[in-house]
């Protein structure tokens, strides 16, 4: 009907005139009617939106953006990869090209998954793999790499030793071989919760069964973010920021990490502002950000944050209805002994808050690293959200404290005089060995950044890098490496936007060593001055 | 016949190129627009109505300003709904006990054995301390066991775990240390397996029944998808080729990418042992297809029967095969009988997946003064070999006298060789027979006869009636009481 009606009172000389050769004229003129110059171009977009959504299968929600989503996903699917659910992580979305780049023979050999694929290409460290081989030792091996890079204290083994040679009578037989809750024995998560509230000085008290026990605290980290984001959103993580964030975070659970720069002149403190700008920016992006990763006392640096700090990043947080994730790993080595110097959980922020905002703050905690025992692997997530925690101790069947580890931190929490000799004398030796090492590094002109917590210096060595670049700072490492012998953690790898800071782990001295490593960074710095 | 239609002359076109095409995509295009500026921006508080229904669901207050989980988070958060959980938490609010609760609930429903508990309290108490102290030459060293050790477990220990696991498959086939990682538990291993052989949304064959955890320790986090390869009583629930074929072929039709098999072996629930025929054309089968082959040969040295175990690594080291596409996962949880200790293995043949593997221990390694426990305990040979044949025989015993038990009541099992359970055939008392009547049982076994055994849907049986049975962790006397509960239900029924 409507077609003779358009073709009978349209006359057709006046379009015949102005003629152009488009594709689908007959269409596109409208010659079709009612049928071809509506129901088919919809049609059309029909299918478009079709296909485009056939191919982001899974997909939890609707995107807020799904114009700039779904163009991203077709071309990524257009680029011929095998995976056809790209969308599952946005760390996929880089792993394709690498599958197709990486090695593989085709045929007969059989391939990895490509997400392992990712995986075999990070997170390796050089460092320590020249520290395995050729390791400093005073006597045996004078000549070797002196360990600065990993996050370990040795300074209180033998207080450790002593609980652990005592412990005998305490870790004998039954239960510790039967199956135990994978989140932890209540005993222990009581314990534990003491330790933490030691730790602030008792101005918390800490709910154990609020506590997820795992295996170590990069499962925690890991649980946390599996649980908090999906895959493809982002949390926001100032930087300078501990170097394991991005294996933790990314790896199995394809969360990004948005950095957030703070810069030497604010002394790397956390600004509102730069988040806030951040997760603008990351809004614009359409990514979006599920939470703040913070570390108090922070990793590097050392700093610990202020109660209007906390009470800043928690206002943010609300303001956005994002979550907080609070890495207090450090917390019982804070060796300040000023006012600054005060540890302050956010926990105690969140205490006074209401119900609904304390869902929100969730903590890391190691209680091994505390302990300077790393080899036991425990952490813990401590979270005032029930349905995280429900989550999480689920998940702990896959990293759990095995239970003879349990029993042996149970023997040690469990004696108040052991831990308060521990963490006095801990607490001494931090205090030395940081003020002996950071006297060595004024000695050579080299400022370091003030710092109350954690085992780390963070050093200013930007006068003795060759160019202003990542480039000049990672060839100042390999000397450290090579020349120097000491491994070190170039600000790179804590994703410091400014070159020229380093990590120098120094709960990994004795006072000896102090002066040793000392006189090798003269070594390496003096080479360069004369250059 | 003109008909009154709004914009009809865009409609029927008469504006040409520009009024034909562009108006209607203008329009669209500003719908679109409207209906994105209708929605409320992210980081709105008022962001909750767009949340999915489960996540409302979830928040049960549904108020606002509440922050969100991720959505993957909420199945995992929520209480299981497999009857296999739900039987365990049943048992812990109301627990069996001789003497002090003699009307609680048994617990058939947990893989356990405390058959050689004596022998091992005589091991602990005598080493337990020392082989945490222990170090070559004498002087302890604490720095051994508190400092960061390589995730994948100490060079020494993966000798050991080498050692015993060729000594309890009968010493015919030996295991390469280098091959090894050593994992917190057998599902890390699997779960790691599982991220590192197949991506977000491909699938593994897995022959049915099969254990009930799988489904937590693969879906929860990697995201892979287990393809059900039914398997049926008149073939003792052994798998075959043809099976599979179907199976691979009906996934690839349906689009989903398979990226291997997963097997049991000795198979957990049945207890039944795969030949090494039957091994070989899986290994053909994989190789032919392209895809992996993992083997969990957790009950490897929990064998009874006459049947021989043969394990992967031997079929894949005798001859002309790929190897690279077979994956082993062992714990010590069965057949050590120490699943506290949480410590597997994953021995795999393909380089990549070792290196990654190695890579992901960082999330779930074995602690290191339980490495040195383990170091000693799996290298004291004499204890070992004292353990293991006595593990075998009381195995062997109490199968005898659970089945013959169930026998004697007219119930048959399945014909099984090993593992610590037996697989239990009452579809003679099902009211109808059905998945429906299959569970309604479990319920009055549960709250009726109060016997916690597991139901075959909870391991994706297709026949209804079956029910895995675990008898090590009962004592001899347990075995009448648990007969006479039975008898009581089934007269009840029957009558």
């Amino acid at each position: 009907m409507t077609r003779t009606g358009a073709g009978a009172v349209h006359p057709i000389q006046r379009t015949t005139v102005m003629r152009v050769i488009v594709p689908l004229q007959g269409v596109v003129q409208g010659r079709g009617g009612l049928v071809l110059g509506s129901v088919i171009p919809c049609a059309f977009f029909y299918f478009l939106q079709f296909y485009l959504k056939r191919n982001r299968r899974d997909e939890p929600e609707p995107e807020p953006e799904p114009v700039i989503q779904n163009s991203a996903s077709s071309t990524n699917n257009n680029s011929g990869s095998s995976s056809p659910t790209q969308s599952e992580l946005n760390g996929l979305s880089r792993s394709l090209s690498r599958v197709i780049l990486s090695p593989r023979s085709s045929g007969a050999h059989v391939s990895v998954s490509g997400r392992a694929n990712c995986i075999l290409k990070g997170g390796d460290s050089p460092g320590l793999r020249r520290v395995e081989e050729d390791s400093y030792d005073e006597s045996g091996n004078p000549d070797g790499i002196i360990e600065l890079g990993l996050a370990q204290n040795k300074l209180s083994l033998d207080v450790i030793r002593d609980w652990v040679s005592q412990t005998s009578v305490g870790l004998s037989l039954s239960g510790i071989a039967s199956y135990e809750p994978p989140d932890g024995l209540m005993e222990l998560k009581m314990g534990v919760t003491r330790l933490m509230s030691e730790a602030t000085k008792n101005a918390v008290t800490f709910d154990p069964s609020q506590l997820v026990l795992t295996s170590g605290a990069a499962s925690a980290i890991e649980i946390l973010s599996f649980c908090l984001a999906d895959s493809g959103n982002a949390f926001l993580v100032p930087t300078p920021c501990s170097p394991g964030f991005d294996v933790d975070v990314k790896w199995r659970n394809g969360v990004e990490i948005i950095h957030v720069p703070c810069r030497s002149s604010d002394n790397f403190t956390i600004s509102v502002t730069a988040l806030d700008r951040s997760f603008s920016q990351a809004k614009k992006r359409g990514v979006r950000i599920r939470g703040v990763i913070i570390s108090n006392p922070s990793n590097p640096m050392g700093s610990l944050l202020t109660r209007e700090n906390l009470y800043a990043l928690l206002d943010f947080t609300r303001e956005k209805n994002i979550h907080i994730i609070s890495n207090e790993i450090f917390a019982g080595s804070v060796h300040g002994d000023d006012e600054e110097a005060e540890f302050v959980s956010i926990a105690e922020i969140a205490d006074t808050e209401e119900h609904l905002d304390k869902e929100r703050v969730h903590i890391v905690y190691d209680i091994s690293k505390d302990l300077s025992f790393p080899g036991l692997r425990a952490g813990a997530i401590y979270s005032f959200n029930e349905n995280i925690l429900a989550a999480s101790r689920k998940l702990t069947v896959f990293s759990p404290v095995s239970s003879p580890s349990q029993h042996l931190l149970i023997s040690a929490i469990s004696k108040p005089e052991f831990i308060q000799t521990y963490v006095k004398t801990n607490r001494q030796r931090l205090q030395r060995i940081y003020s002996e090492f950071v006297k060595g590094l004024k000695g050579l002109g080299i400022e370091c950044t003030r710092s109350n917590g954690g085992l780390f210096c963070w050093a200013d060595m930007r006068g003795f890098i060759s160019s202003y670049s990542e480039k000049g700072e990672i060839e100042l490492w390999n000397k450290f490496l090579n020349i120097g012998k000491i491994n070190v953690t170039p600000g790179s790898c804590c994703h410091c936007i400014e070159p020229g800071w380093f990590r120098f782990c120094i709960s990994n001295l004795s006072e000896k060593d102090v002066f040793v490593v000392i006189n090798r960074i003269r070594k390496v710095c003096i080479r360069k001055t004369q250059d | 016949m003109r008909l009154i239609v709004p914009l009809r002359g865009v409609i029927q076109g008469r504006g040409g190129l520009f009024v034909g095409s562009l108006i209607p995509c203008c329009l669209f295009y500003f719908l679109q627009l409207y209906l994105k500026g209708r929605r409320p921006p992210p980081s709105d508080p008022t962001e909750l109505p767009r949340t999915s229904s489960r996540s409302n669901l979830f928040s049960r207050g549904n108020s606002i300003g509440r922050v969100r989980v991720s959505s993957r988070a909420v199945p995992v958060a929520k209480p299981p709904d497999s009857p296999y959980y739900i039987g365990l938490e049943r048992v812990k609010t109301d627990p069996y006990d001789r003497i002090t609760n003699t009307d609680g609930i048994i617990q058939l429903g947990l893989a356990e054995s405390t058959l050689c508990f004596d022998l091992l309290q005589r091991w602990m108490s005598e080493n337990l301390m020392e082989s945490i102290m222990q170090s070559g030459d004498g002087e302890f060293d604490i720095s051994s066991i508190a400092m960061y050790k390589p995730f994948e477990g100490l060079l020494e220990l993966r000798v050991a775990f080498a050692d015993f696991m060729s000594r309890i498959m009968g010493g015919k086939v030996s295991f390469d240390p280098s091959k090894m990682v050593i994992t917190a538990g057998g599902t890390p291993a699997i779960e790691v397996l599982a991220f590192c052989l197949a991506d977000h949304g491909n699938a593994f064959l897995i022959p049915t029944p099969y254990y009930p955890g799988f489904e937590r320790d693969i879906k929860f986090r990697t995201g892979v998808e287990l393809i059900p390869v039914h398997c049926r009583s008149s073939d003792n629930f052994t798998v075959t080729v043809s099976a599979l074929e179907q199976a691979f072929n009906q996934a690839r039709k349906r689009g989903s990418k398979v990226s291997g098999i997963l097997f049991s072996n000795p198979s957990n629930p049945v207890g039944n042992i795969l030949s090494r025929e039957t091994l070989h054309d899986i290994l053909k089968f994989a190789q032919e297809k392209n895809i992996h082959v993992i083997y969990d040969e957790i009950f490897a040295g929990s064998v009874y029967g006459e049947k021989e175990f043969v394990s992967m690594a031997e079929i894949a080291d005798s001859g002309d095969v790929d190897k690279s596409r077979v994956h082993i996962i062992y714990a010590l949880s069965k057949d050590l009988s120490i699943p506290g200790f949480r410590a597997g293995v994953i021995y795999s043949f393909h380089e990549d997946v070792v290196s990654a593997a190695k890579k992901l221990m960082r999330f779930s390694s074995v602690s290191v003064p339980v490495q040195r426990i383990l170091i000693s305990l799996l290298s004291d040979v004499r204890f070992i070999e004292e353990y293991m044949t006595a593990h075998r025989q009381r195995i062997r015993d109490k199968h005898v006298r659970f089945v013959e038990g169930l026998k004697q009541l007219g119930i048959p099992c399945a014909e099984s060789g090993g593992g610590l359970y037996c697989w239990v055939d009452m579809s003679s008392l099902l009211t109808s027979y059905s998945e429906k009547g299959e569970l309604e049982l479990f319920e009055k076994l549960l709250t009726v006869a109060k016997i916690n055994a597991t139901p075959g849907t909870a391991c994706f049986c297709i026949e209804p009636g079956w029910f895995r049975c675990c008898f090590t962790a009962l004592a001899d006397e347990d075995i009448p009481v648990i007969m006479d509960r039975i008898r009581q239900l089934a007269e009840s029924i029957r009558s």
